[in-house]
């Protein structure tokens, strides 16, 4: 039996176009594009096309605005330390938020290991930051901002435009990571007013190992890599041009098919949404629904913990993900969720269900039916049913 | 992460769920902020488990851990049910996850709790009971927060443990 899978949020299948595109860049055997001869000129040229796709995703106004890396964490760590260590002269403040991704929070940790100095804001019960609170934050030391578009555990969407109204009076850089919404939802990186933003290919159906970071004009940022010329000085190392290929056709393919893609994958968490109170009971939605993700679901099961959720699903062939403590190996349940505000048992048993355009409703119909026997046998054996 | 056949037929199918109404000891560990909590249920007859049940909050492996717990002290005596630990218990699972080790590997903690239980109603001694949400009793667990590892006490704000110099992720 093949598992369906509905957990795009942590890995999406390579789209056969793409595969297509990366098998025949692997047959062409590609020069460096850094070369000065005929084969570095042919790799030189299918960057570029790669970059023009790309940069046509996410509306940039130069396709030199793009820089390639090796994918999301790269760029975050790229954007958050390169713009500190660039701007140091001018403060050592950074402002961001409680709900941020741990390549957010961990390379602003390591700053402020470096006598950096961090105001990390909370967000409301949807798991969204008031925009007067980022400007309440902002001192005249600030450097950077970094908020990111969309939560990967809860799906809400920050308010990126109102926050860069604010950066841009204070002349403040403003990165956000966009990873989970580049490709999956339309991203304009001049309506948002970003300075810099963080994506990565496969969230849009592209390979893992390749992502990119929007840098507009003038911004000032150090290369995290050090080393050749590469991507005009900005990150060293030859690029991975089978990857990056792939990422081109992938974006070229996202940007095509936005509308239609948006579309399905509504139409199914709306189909879970509606039907799942049919099925069980004692559950609560987080985040936002209404305005965050449209392909992202996140749902807190009472009395039950999340990673025997998972595990049955899985025997049964659906595949979702959880943040229980107990599933990542981490301590505590997630972060995201104690900031919205659920309390640790209500956390562990949270699962996101991501659909992806390969699905169908009856995929969702099938889940919600083995979700349903699921939900029972482990509440039957929860001794929280008994105090709840 | 992959457990053993038996971890996932003890997890699948559970033996021993449920509560014993008008048991002669109940023991409880664990708590919902670690993410595992267990109660063990006990009739005792002739200083023997006459019967067992569980109910369990937990990831697979806490499940599994209870339900292979109860059935090995199904029947033996009070002498004998002591002596399980919760590296028998393991053992009998075909071995767990290493980080599975500490953190849902509680069974046998449980049990001998619901024996002093037994035996501490039989001597007349009265125990008090801690309240699961008591905010008091969650902050207290908060301060022992151990390493899911190795077990060596840690504090919240770290990411890895000196004692088995494990890396302790906070998200993916």
């Amino acid at each position: 039996m093949t598992a369906v899978n509905l957990d795009h949020i942590s890995a999406n299948p390579l789209l056969l176009e793409v595969q297509e595109a990366m098998i025949g860049a692997i047959r062409k055997n590609y020069g460096n594009p850094s070369s000065q001869n005929a084969a570095g000129e042919e790799a030189l040229e299918a960057l570029d096309a790669a970059r023009q796709s790309v940069s046509q995703l996410i509306h940039c106004k130069n396709e030199k605005e793009i820089v390639f890396t090796s994918g999301g964490t790269e760029s975050v760590n790229h954007a958050i330390k390169g713009v500190a260590f660039a701007n140091a002269d001018k403060g050592k403040h950074i402002v961001t938020t409680n709900v941020e991704h741990g390549s957010v929070t961990k390379s602003i940790k390591r700053l402020s290991q470096l006598g950096y100095s961090v105001t990390s804001l909370s967000v409301d019960a949807k798991g969204r930051v008031d925009p007067a609170e980022v400007e309440k934050a902002i001192t005249d030391e600030t450097i950077l901002v970094s908020v990111m578009h969309s939560n990967n555990e809860i799906g809400t969407i920050q308010p990126i435009e109102e926050i860069s109204k604010i950066t841009k009076a204070r002349k403040i850089i403003l990165h956000s990571d966009a990873v989970d919404s580049v490709g999956v939802v339309p991203i304009d990186v001049q309506k948002l007013g970003v300075d810099v933003m963080s994506f990565a290919s496969n969230p849009y159906y592209g390979p893992t190992g390749a992502g990119g970071l929007y840098i507009r004009r003038g911004v000032g940022i150090w290369p995290i890599l050090d080393g050749g010329v590469q991507e005009r000085n900005k990150r060293a190392g030859s690029e991975n041009l089978i990857g990056i290929i792939g990422m081109g056709v992938a974006a070229d393919l996202a940007a095509t098919h936005m509308d239609q893609r948006v579309a399905h994958v509504k139409q199914l968490t709306d189909l879970f949404l509606k039907e799942l109170p049919n099925y069980i009971d004692d559950y609560y939605i987080n985040g936002d629904p209404e305005n965050g993700l449209p392909n992202l679901v996140s749902v807190a099961i009472k009395y039950i913990e999340g990673e025997s959720i998972v595990l049955m699903l899985d025997d049964d062939g659906y595949i979702v993900s959880t943040r229980s403590a107990c599933a990542t190996g981490s301590l505590r349940a997630s972060h995201v969720l104690m900031s919205i505000g659920l309390d640790h048992a209500d956390a562990q048993g949270t699962i996101v269900v991501t659909p992806g355009i390969e699905n169908s409703p009856e995929d969702i119909m099938g889940f919600l039916k083995a979700l349903k026997n699921i939900v029972k046998s482990l509440r039957d054996i929860s001794p929280l049913c008994r105090i709840g | 992460m992959m457990y053993s056949k038996a971890v996932m037929d003890h997890f699948r199918n559970p033996r021993n769920v449920g509560v014993i109404e008008d048991p002669d000891g109940v023991g409880e560990v664990g708590n919902p902020i670690c993410g595992d909590m267990m109660t063990i249920y006990l009739k005792i007859e002739d200083d023997r488990v006459k019967d067992i049940k569980f109910q369990t909050f937990g990831c697979g492996s806490a499940i599994a851990v209870s339900s292979m717990l109860t059935e090995m002290a199904q029947g033996k005596s009070l002498e004998e049910a002591k002596k399980i630990t919760n590296k028998d218990v393991a053992k009998a699972l075909e071995g767990l996850p290493k980080n599975k080790m500490h953190c849902s590997n509680l069974g046998a903690d449980a049990l001998h709790l619901a024996i002093k239980d037994y035996e501490d109603k039989k001597a007349g001694i009265k125990r008090p009971e801690p309240d699961p949400q008591d905010e008091e009793f969650e902050q207290k667990h908060c301060e022992n927060l151990l390493c899911p590892y190795c077990d060596a006490q840690i504090s919240e704000d770290v990411n890895f443990c000196k004692a088995c110099q494990s890396e302790l992720e906070e998200s993916h």
